[in-house]
C-alpha cells in the first residue's frame, strides 16, 4: 500500500519537474526582446485601456512612446499630467503640463423647453435616428437622447436624466477621454477646459437656425442677439451663424454674458447660488413667463449641476 | 408559379384601393418643385425668379453623369429658387412656382391616340430618354438613360417590366396596367430597342389575375415581350429577386443586374418611356396611391410633381385622427412622412395611413435563436449574427458575413417573433461597411 | 399639426411571437401527455403539473429577484421545459424529485446563462440527466399502480423495452426469445402506447401527431427530426442485418426508448440547436449515431438524451462554419 503512494508521489513530482523545465527551455528560447522601458512605462499607465490618448491601449501607449522621440502628441488623459510626469521621468523627456479638461453636454433643450413634433418608435440610438430623420422635436441639432453617449462612456461618467431627457457629466469620474464625443452623432459633446475651482460658463446650444425658428422649436435655444458678444469684456464670445460660443481658453469666469443672454442659453457649472441671477432672468425675458417658476427652474438647474 | 428560391414572407396584401380608377388631381395654385428628385447629383435651376414657365419646360438642368433634368409641372411664375423641407424634413433645393392656367409647351403631343410605331433609333431613343429626364418610377429614382446605357463588356440579354407591386397596399402600378395597357406594352418596345435585346418579360405577381389576363390579351402584337405571372411573395418585387424568378438568373454578390444580363424597369417607368418618345412628354407626372385601412377614401390620383402632400391628403378626405403615421412608398420599405407640407417627387407612389395599433413596435425580447430571420432572408444571410456584430461593430466580421449584399428589404424585423430591431442596426452597419470598403486605396 | 409617429421601415410586422411558438409546442405535446395520464394515471398528471408549475415558479423568482429584470414568464418558455421534464422522467418519480430536476433545468441550465436564448444545453435534458446521475434508483422504477380502468394488463410493470432488452441480452438470451417472452416488445404494440417508459415515450402515433402539427404551423422544419430517425433506422440496421440474434431491428429502435420524443421536441428546441439547413443535418446524423452507439455499447440503456447533450456542445461550431447558401455565389 506504502509503495503505491511512493511510487505516485515520486512520479508526479518527476512528470511536474520535467515538464516546468520544458516550459523554462521554452520560454527562454521563444523569448521577445523589447525594450525594457515598455514594461517600466506600461506599469506606470493606469491600466484602463479606454483608448483616450488615441493608441489601442495601455501597452500599445507605452510602445509608441518608446519609439518616439518627444513626448509631442502623447497625452494620457486618465492619468493626467501626474502619469504624464512620471514617463517624462522615465524616457528623460520633457513634457508639458495639459490644461484638465472636462466633457460638456452642450445642450439645454430639456422635455419642458423643447416641445416634441413627433414620437419615435424604433431602436434606442441616436446614430440611427441622425439617419431617419431630424429628431422627435422642432431643433435639428439638438440632443436626441437616446444615449450613445452614455454606452459609449467606460468610466460611468454619463447618466441620462430621465426627466429633462439629457444626459448628465458626473464630474469625479470623466477623464475627458473623448469617447462620448466621438460618439454623439450631433457634436453636442465638448472637451472643455476644467475651469478655476472647477467653475465653467459655456453656451448650451448648438441650433444654427434664425433666432425665431430657434426659439420656436426650444425655449432655451441660443437666437443669435449677440448680446453676449458686445458684454464680453475678454472677447471670448463669437457669435456665427445665429449661434454664440465661448472660447474655454479665453473666459474669465465673470459671467456678465450669463445676466444679458435673454433665453438662458448660457449656463454655469458649479458657481454658488446667486439669488440676484434668478431676477435678471425673469426680468430679461421676453416671453413673460411666471417670473416664480422661472426663478425655481433656474434654481433646480443650479443646484442639480452642484450635486452631479 | 415561378418564384425567387431563397427566403421571402407573405404580409398580407391588403390591396384594398385597387379598385379605385386613376384621377386626376385638380389643378393647384402653387408648385415647390424639388431638385433632387432622382438619386445622383441634384439638378441645377436654369431659371430665374420672375420667370414665366409653361408645363413641360425645363426649369432644372442635370449636373454630372448620374443625374436627371427637372420639367415644370405647370405653368406660371417662378417665384422663388431656395432651401424647402422634404419629407424627411431634410432640406434641399426647391422652385417655387405660382400657378397661372395650364399652358403646355408645344412640342407635346397631347393626342390621345396610341401611337404603335417606334420611329427613332437606339441612340436617338436614349436621348429622348434622357432629355425628358425619365427616372425609374419604383421607387429608386435612377435615371433610365444611365440604366440603358451598359458599361463596356456587359451586355444585355433580357428586359423585365416589374408590374410585380409585392409591397402591400400598393396599386397605382396595377391600375396602370389596367388602364394604360398597350401604352406600358409600346413603351417596353421602346426599352427593348433601346437595349437591343429580343426578348422582353412584364412580370405580375399572381394577385392582378385581371391585368395579367389583359395584358395577356395584347401581347401577340407585340413581338418578343412575354407576360410572366409570379407566386405572390415578397419581396417578388426586388430587382434580384425578379431576375431570379424570370430567368432563373442570380445576380453575383456585390453585382449589378447587368452582370446577369439583365435590366429591370418598372412598369410606370416604361409608361413614362412611351410618353416621352412617342409624345415628347417629359416626366412631371406619377400616380399616387391614397390608401390605408383607415383612410377616409381610397384612392389613386394622377398628380403632377411639386403638389403639397397635406394638399393631397385634404382633396382625399382628410387625415383622420386615429392616424397616427403616415407613410410615402409601402410599408415594408417606405418612409414615415414627417413633414407632410413637403412637396410630391416623381417617384411619389402613396401616402398610406396607418393608427398606432396598426403599425407600433411590440416590445423587444431575447433572441430565440428560431432562425425564422434566416428562412426570410432573400439573399441567404443570417440577420441575427448581422445585428450581433452590427451591436458590437465588428466590422471585418460584417464584411466577411456579406452585410453589403443587403437589400433593405425587412423581411428579417417583419417575421421575427421577438420583436427585434433587425433590420434598423444591419442598416446602419451596411452604410458603415459600405464606407470602410470605399475609402480602401484601390489595388 | 398632429405629431405622427416616425420610425424605420418596415412598418409593420407579422404577427408572430415566441409566446405563440411556445403555445403551439405545448399544444403539439398535448396528445402525448393525454395519453400519458390515459394510460398510467393521475400520478403522471400531478407530475406534469409539478414539473411546469416549479419550472415557471424558479424563473419568475430568479428573474425577479436575483437578476433584478422584468419577469417573462409570459412568453410561456419555462412552461415547455416544465412540460417536457415533467414527459421525461418514469411515471412514479417522487414530486420533490420532480421539484429538484425542475430548479436545475431553470435555476441552472436557463438562468445562469443569462435566460431565454442564451443557454447552451436543452433545459430539460440537463434536469432529466441530472436526475438520472443523482438519483439513479428513482429514475429507472419504471413501475407504478396500474389505473383501474386499464384491464388489458402485466404490460406495465417492470422494465421500459429497452432495459428489458439490455439486461436479457447480457443474461445471454437471444432477441428472438426476449420477443417470444415479452408481448410489449413487438412493435405494433409501441407504437399503440401499450409499453412501459417515461411518461412521454409511451405512445409513437401522438408525438407524431405533435410532429405534424408542429410542422403544418410552420413551428420547425423536418431535417433534424428526420435525418435523427434516417440515422437511427440506418445505423442500427446495418447492426441488425450483421447479427439479428444479438440486435434489434431499426424499427423497434424508432420506437423505443425517448428518441421519438426526443428527436421532435427535444432536438429542435430552438435555442440549441442549429440554424442553418445544413448545420441542422449534420447535427441530426450526430445524435442519431450517438444515440445508437450508446445503446448498444455503453452502459446506459438509453442514449438519446445523452447524444442531444453532447451534439448541443458543437452547434456554435455548427452554426459558424457551416453557413448557409448565399444568393448569388457561385460554388
Amino acid at each position: 500500500m506504502i509503495n503505491i503512494i511512493i511510487y505516485t508521489v515520486v512520479t508526479l513530482s518527476v512528470l511536474g519537474l520535467l515538464l516546468a523545465l520544458v516550459l523554462f527551455l521554452i520560454a527562454r528560447k521563444f523569448k521577445v526582446e523589447e525594450d525594457p522601458r515598455i514594461d517600466q512605462i506600461e506599469a506606470i499607465m493606469p491600466g484602463a485601456n479606454c483608448g483616450g490618448c488615441g493608441f489601442a491601449g495601455c501597452r500599445a501607449f507605452s510602445e509608441n512612446v518608446v519609439k518616439a522621440t518627444s513626448l509631442d502628441g502623447f497625452f494620457c488623459p486618465v492619468g493626467g499630467n501626474e502619469v504624464m510626469k512620471k514617463v517624462a521621468a522615465t524616457m528623460g523627456y520633457a513634457v508639458e503640463e495639459n490644461v484638465p479638461k472636462i466633457a460638456v453636454v452642450r445642450c439645454n433643450g430639456t422635455c419642458e423647453a423643447r416641445p416634441k413634433t413627433s414620437v419615435y418608435d424604433g431602436i434606442s440610438s441616436c446614430k440611427v435616428i441622425k439617419t431617419l430623420y431630424q429628431g422627435d422635436t422642432g431643433c435639428k441639432y439638438g440632443c436626441f437622447g437616446q444615449g450613445d453617449c452614455v454606452e459609449a462612456c467606460v468610466f460611468n461618467a454619463l447618466k441620462m436624466n430621465t426627466e429633462t431627457g439629457l444626459p448628465e457629466v458626473n464630474e469625479d469620474n470623466c477623464v475627458a477621454c473623448g469617447a462620448c464625443v466621438k460618439a454623439c452623432p450631433q457634436g453636442i459633446i465638448e472637451l472643455r477646459n476644467k475651469g478655476m475651482k472647477n467653475r465653467r460658463v459655456y453656451v448650451a446650444c448648438m441650433n444654427q437656425d434664425k433666432g425665431g425658428v430657434a426659439r420656436k422649436a426650444c425655449a432655451n435655444a441660443c437666437i443669435g442677439c449677440k448680446k453676449c458678444e458686445q458684454v464680453c469684456p475678454f472677447d471670448a464670445i463669437k457669435v456665427e451663424n445665429f449661434l454664440s460660443y465661448i472660447d474655454y481658453d479665453k473666459c474669465r469666469l465673470c459671467r456678465k454674458c450669463v445676466d444679458v443672454c435673454p433665453t438662458g442659453a448660457i449656463l454655469t457649472d458649479n458657481f454658488p447660488l446667486k439669488k440676484k441671477l434668478e431676477i435678471n432672468h425673469a426680468e430679461v425675458n421676453p416671453i413673460g413667463v411666471n417670473h416664480a417658476e422661472v426663478k425655481s427652474i433656474a434654481i433646480k438647474q443650479e443646484s442639480k449641476k452642484m450635486e452631479a | 408559379m415561378k418564384t425567387f428560391r431563397m427566403g421571402g414572407v407573405h404580409p398580407h396584401d391588403d390591396k384594398i384601393s385597387k379598385n379605385a380608377t386613376i384621377e386626376i388631381f385638380p389643378p393647384l395654385d402653387k408648385a415647390y418643385i424639388s431638385m433632387s428628385q432622382h438619386i445622383g447629383a441634384p439638378a441645377k435651376p436654369i431659371v430665374k425668379v420672375g420667370d414665366y414657365v409653361k408645363v413641360g419646360q425645363l426649369i432644372g438642368e442635370k449636373a454630372g453623369f448620374i443625374s436627371a433634368n427637372i420639367h415644370s409641372s405647370v405653368s406660371g411664375t417662378v417665384t422663388a429658387i431656395k432651401p424647402y423641407a422634404d419629407l424627411a424634413g431634410k432640406m434641399v433645393n426647391t422652385i417655387f412656382i405660382d400657378v397661372e392656367g395650364d399652358e403646355w409647351e408645344e412640342k407635346i403631343d397631347r393626342s390621345p391616340e396610341l401611337a404603335k410605331e417606334i420611329r427613332f433609333n437606339k441612340e436617338e431613343i436614349i436621348k429622348r430618354i434622357e432629355e425628358c429626364g425619365i427616372v425609374g418610377m419604383g421607387g429608386a429614382s435612377f435615371p433610365t438613360n444611365v440604366k440603358l446605357s451598359p458599361p463596356p463588356g456587359k451586355i444585355a440579354e433580357f428586359l423585365i417590366i416589374n408590374g410585380v407591386e409585392c409591397e402591400p397596399y400598393l396599386t397605382s402600378d396595377y391600375r396602370m396596367m389596367m388602364e394604360y395597357p398597350d401604352e406600358i406594352l409600346v413603351g417596353a418596345s421602346i426599352l427593348m430597342k433601346a437595349l437591343d435585346v429580343k426578348k422582353g418579360f412584364i412580370a405580375i405577381e399572381e394577385n392582378k389575375r385581371e391585368a395579367i389576363e389583359l395584358l395577356k390579351s395584347k401581347q401577340e402584337d407585340y413581338p418578343g415581350i412575354k407576360i410572366v405571372p409570379l407566386k405572390k411573395k415578397y419581396p417578388q418585387g426586388g430587382e434580384k429577386q425578379l431576375i431570379d424568378a424570370v430567368v432563373g438568373r442570380q445576380v453575383p454578390s456585390k453585382g449589378l443586374p447587368i452582370d446577369a444580363g439583365a435590366v429591370v424597369q418598372n412598369c410606370a417607368t416604361a409608361f413614362a418611356v412611351y410618353e416621352a418618345v412617342q409624345k415628347h412628354k417629359p416626366l412631371f407626372e406619377g400616380v399616387i396611391t391614397i390608401t390605408g385601412l383607415h383612410a377616409p377614401a381610397q384612392k389613386n390620383y394622377k398628380l403632377r410633381v411639386g403638389t403639397p402632400l397635406e394638399k393631397v391628403a385634404e382633396y382625399a378626405g382628410g387625415i383622420p385622427d386615429s392616424v397616427a403615421k403616415l407613410i410615402s412608398g409601402g410599408p415594408m420599405m417606405g418612409k414615415a412622412i414627417f413633414n407632410m407640407s413637403a412637396a410630391s417627387v416623381k417617384s411619389s407612389s402613396s401616402i398610406l395611413m396607418f393608427t398606432k395599433e396598426e403599425t407600433i413596435r411590440k416590445e423587444e425580447s431575447n433572441c430565440i435563436r428560431c432562425g425564422k430571420c434566416i428562412e426570410a432572408c432573400p439573399m441567404g444571410l443570417e440577420p441575427y449574427m448581422l445585428y450581433k456584430l452590427a451591436k458590437t461593430k465588428d466590422y471585418d466580421q460584417l464584411e466577411k458575413d456579406l452585410v453589403y449584399d443587403c437589400i433593405e428589404c425587412g423581411c428579417c424585423l417583419y417575421t421575427c417573433p421577438a420583436n427585434i430591431p433587425l433590420l434598423d442596426l444591419i442598416r446602419v452597419a451596411k452604410s458603415d461597411v459600405m464606407g470602410i470598403i470605399k475609402s480602401r486605396p484601390k489595388k | 399639426m398632429k405629431n405622427f409617429i416616425i420610425s424605420q421601415a418596415p412598418h409593420i410586422h407579422s404577427d408572430n411571437t415566441t409566446r405563440k411558438l411556445m403555445r403551439d409546442v405545448i399544444i403539439a405535446l398535448l396528445p402525448a401527455a393525454l395519453v400519458s395520464v390515459y394510460f398510467m394515471g393521475f400520478p403522471v398528471l400531478y407530475m406534469i403539473l409539478i414539473s411546469i408549475g416549479s419550472a415557471v415558479l424558479f424563473e419568475y423568482l430568479i428573474k425577479k429577484f436575483v437578476m433584478k429584470t422584468k419577469p417573462t414568464v409570459n412568453d410561456l418558455s419555462a412552461v415547455v421545459t416544465g412540460l417536457l421534464l415533467g414527459l421525461n422522467l418514469p411515471p412514479a418519480t417522487p414530486l420533490w424529485v420532480v421539484i429538484i430536476g425542475s430548479f436545475v433545468a431553470i435555476a441552472i441550465a436557463k438562468m445562469t446563462f443569462g435566460g431565454l436564448g442564451q443557454n447552451i444545453w436543452n433545459p430539460a435534458l440537463v434536469g432529466r440527466v441530472f436526475l438520472l446521475i443523482s438519483f439513479p434508483v428513482f429514475l429507472t422504477n419504471w413501475s407504478y399502480d396500474i389505473p383501474s380502468w386499464i384491464s388489458s394488463v402485466d404490460a406495465f410493470s417492470g422494465a421500459t423495452p429497452l432495459g428489458l432488452i439490455k439486461e436479457g441480452l447480457a443474461g445471454g438470451s437471444s432477441v428472438q426469445d426476449l420477443i417470444a417472452a415479452n408481448p410489449q416488445l413487438s412493435n405494433s404494440q409501441m407504437f399503440l402506447a401499450k409499453s412501459g417508459g417515461s411518461a412521454g415515450e409511451v405512445s409513437a402515433i401522438a408525438l407524431i401527431l405533435g410532429f405534424i402539427y408542429l410542422l403544418i404551423r410552420k413551428v420547425i422544419k423536418p431535417h433534424i427530426t428526420l435525418s435523427i430517425l434516417v440515422t437511427v433506422f440506418v445505423f442500427s440496421g446495418i447492426f441488425w442485418l450483421s447479427d439479428p440474434t444479438q440486435y434489434m431491428d431499426p424499427i423497434f429502435n424508432l420506437l423505443s426508448g425517448g428518441l421519438l420524443l426526443g428527436s421532435i421536441f427535444m432536438a429542435t428546441d430552438y435555442v440549441t440547436s442549429p440554424m442553418n439547413p445544413k448545420a441542422q443535418i449534420v447535427y441530426g446524423v450526430g445524435i442519431g449515431v450517438l444515440t445508437v452507439l450508446i445503446r448498444l455499447f455503453g452502459s446506459y440503456p438509453e442514449g438519446v438524451s445523452f447524444a442531444i447533450l453532447i451534439m448541443n456542445s458543437i452547434v456554435p461550431l455548427l452554426n459558424k462554419y457551416m453557413k448557409p447558401k448565399r444568393f448569388g455565389r457561385v460554388k
